[in-house]
């Protein structure tokens, strides 16, 4: 379904600051696939995915999603298949505008027109929707999101990215700006999401209990490169014990510090 | 005297409207403005002393702001300058360019022909004058204001909303951030461009300065609307803009009328104006400061 070959990313090149972020990486991500990737800082996770958007171009290589060469494309077309959700729960809506516009304008991708979308049908159908996030948000269609909390936020975020159901959904540490409860609830919500409406999906997390207890396929990455591709029965009885002795087995480094950065 | 009043911040509603687009809806300080409120009055002065009529008059008028606008617009997204710097540019720009429209002079006079005003206080009849042309105003705003409205109920228009608070969110649903500023600039600046093509048949002539200063008296209308009540909703915003726009001439004129027993001139009306958004900003941020500190946000 995505298909990258051989792309790298260097920023500042021919400078003194020159920093190559992705090394030759090739990746294909099959339909279905709930993709999780772990990795240090600085290890080319988000810069992954933006190549995958678009909101940066490759050095090299191609990336082909649905079987179209998007590599040159801009980021609001390839927006069309993908739907993103960043660590910052107030990227993904307008604080600015009332529950049911933002609703209004996730709920199509594309160029908007003069057309008002935005019903008696459509209202009862955003309600619907809402009540699944058990958050009460159902009765505050007319509130502006700038007075939701960032758990609530982000769930919303993901309800309405979910709503115009995605080829690709990307999920860059989605949780790590929220306090524990609220992760563990918009962690379930993502899982649920995934598996009713069988999204293909990526998901960056720092917890590694998170990247083996989800998904059927786990990315471990460093230095801008992806060191392991884990899917089925192995993936399945992986621990993270396993995890870290694989990554000193490939690296073949003993440092303290490796630990410390794979956060558990 | 206050019907007078009324008339003129009905007219400069308009142009506050548009500037109310750029800065508060796109967040696009937008310094086009001062070119394009003298480039509507100098197409629409110049279509109806060419007996091209009226209405023309109006649309030209409106169309060539907009497309000042587009320029702006379309020089900050190919040329990656700041929007400020863009927006001087056109307006610097359109100096010259409305000199030209205006057949090479500053000034042309809209003498012995119908305009706009002319024709409606005929139709008046025996109500006064400026009764009549009160009436006609507030349903001329009143009729934008409320195409504004309907326009920022579609999809296109909560759109644009979105933009100048979260473009990101903008992309993200597949849409060209780009084409959506070409766009708002456009709009913006063509309702400024027919409240100037108002105020040259209100006034009577057309002259190339007389878009000088129009942002900063436009932010003025739209900041003091803000200070009269609190809202989300898009058909109250723009009656605070409208309300702000009168209010902002009421006080222009008590500077005018009274000013002369402290020794103002009417040409120092432009510096009061920048000192009301002084104050404005400044009791805007102290409010903010305070509302953060009691919801103890940042």
């Amino acid at each position: 379904m995505i298909d990258i070959s051989n792309i790298s990313k260097t920023f500042n090149l021919g400078t003194v600051n020159e920093n190559t972020a992705i090394r030759d990486i090739s990746l294909n991500v099959r339909k279905g696939d709930f993709i999780t990737i772990v990795g240090s800082n600085g290890a080319g996770k988000t810069t992954l995915l933006n190549l995958i958007t678009g909101s940066i171009l490759p050095s090299t290589g191609t990336i082909k999603i649905l079987g179209k060469d998007v590599t040159r494309s801009p980021e609001y077309k390839r927006a069309a298949y993908i739907g993103r959700i960043f660590q910052n729960p107030t990227l993904g809506t307008s604080g600015k505008l009332s529950l049911e516009d933002n609703m209004n304008i996730c709920s199509k991708k594309g160029f908007k027109g003069l057309k008002i979308s935005l019903n008696a049908k459509q209202r009862d159908l955003f309600k619907k929707e809402l009540v699944a996030l058990e958050m009460g948000l159902e009765d505050r269609l007319k509130d502006n999101v700038g007075l939701l909390s960032g758990g609530q936020r982000q769930a919303l975020t993901l309800l309405m990215t979910v709503l115009s159901r995605p080829a690709l959904l990307l999920l860059d540490e989605h949780t790590a700006a929220l306090d524990p409860r609220n992760a563990e609830i918009v962690l379930g919500l993502t899982q649920r999401f995934i598996d009713d409406y069988k999204l293909t999906s990526m998901m960056i997390t720092h917890n590694m209990k998170h990247a083996i207890e989800f998904g059927n396929r786990l990315l471990m990455m460093d230095r801008g490169e992806i060191i392991l591709d884990v899917s089925g029965d192995e993936k399945r009885t992986l621990t993270v014990e396993k995890l870290v002795n694989k990554f000193h087995e490939i690296r073949q480094t003993e440092y303290v510090t490796d630990e410390a950065l794979l956060t558990l | 005297m206050i019907e007078g009043i009324l008339v003129d911040g009905l007219i400069f509603a308009v142009m506050a409207m548009g500037v109310f687009i750029t800065f508060r809806v796109l967040n696009f300080p937008d310094l086009t403005v001062d070119g394009s409120f003298a480039t509507g009055a100098a197409v629409a002065t110049m279509c109806i002393t060419n007996g091209l009529g009226i209405f023309p008059g109006l649309l030209l008028a409106f169309a060539s702001g907009a497309a000042a606008g587009a320029v702006t617009a379309i020089i900050h997204n190919r040329l990656k300058v700041p929007n400020l710097l863009a927006g001087i540019l056109t307006m610097t720009m359109l100096y010259s360019i409305n000199i030209r429209i205006l057949g090479g002079r500053a000034n042309v006079a809209l003498l012995r022909v119908d305009t706009i005003i002319s024709n409606v206080i005929k139709l008046g009849g025996s109500i006064p004058r400026e009764w009549t042309l009160l009436i006609f105003m507030i349903l001329f705003t009143g009729t934008i204001k409320v195409l504004l409205d309907v326009f920022f109920h579609t999809d296109l228009g909560v759109t644009l909303g979105a933009m100048g608070d979260n473009e990101q969110m903008v992309i993200s649903q597949g849409v060209n951030p780009k084409t959506m500023k070409v766009l708002g600039v456009g709009l913006s600046n063509g309702l400024v461009a027919l409240s100037g093509a108002m105020l040259a048949q209100y006034q009577g002539f057309a002259d190339a300065n007389l878009g000088i200063g129009m942002v900063v008296q436009g932010l003025a209308a739209v900041m003091l609307g803000e200070f009269l009540f609190r809202s989300n909703k898009i058909g109250m915003l723009t009656v605070q803009v409208i309300l702000g726009a009168i209010l902002y001439k009421a006080l222009m004129f008590l500077g005018r009328y009274y000013g002369y027993y402290i020794n103002l001139t009417p040409s120092d009306l432009k510096l009061l104006t920048g000192i009301l958004v002084i104050i404005s900003l400044s009791i805007a941020k102290t409010r903010n400061t305070v509302g953060s500190k009691k919801w103890g946000i940042k």
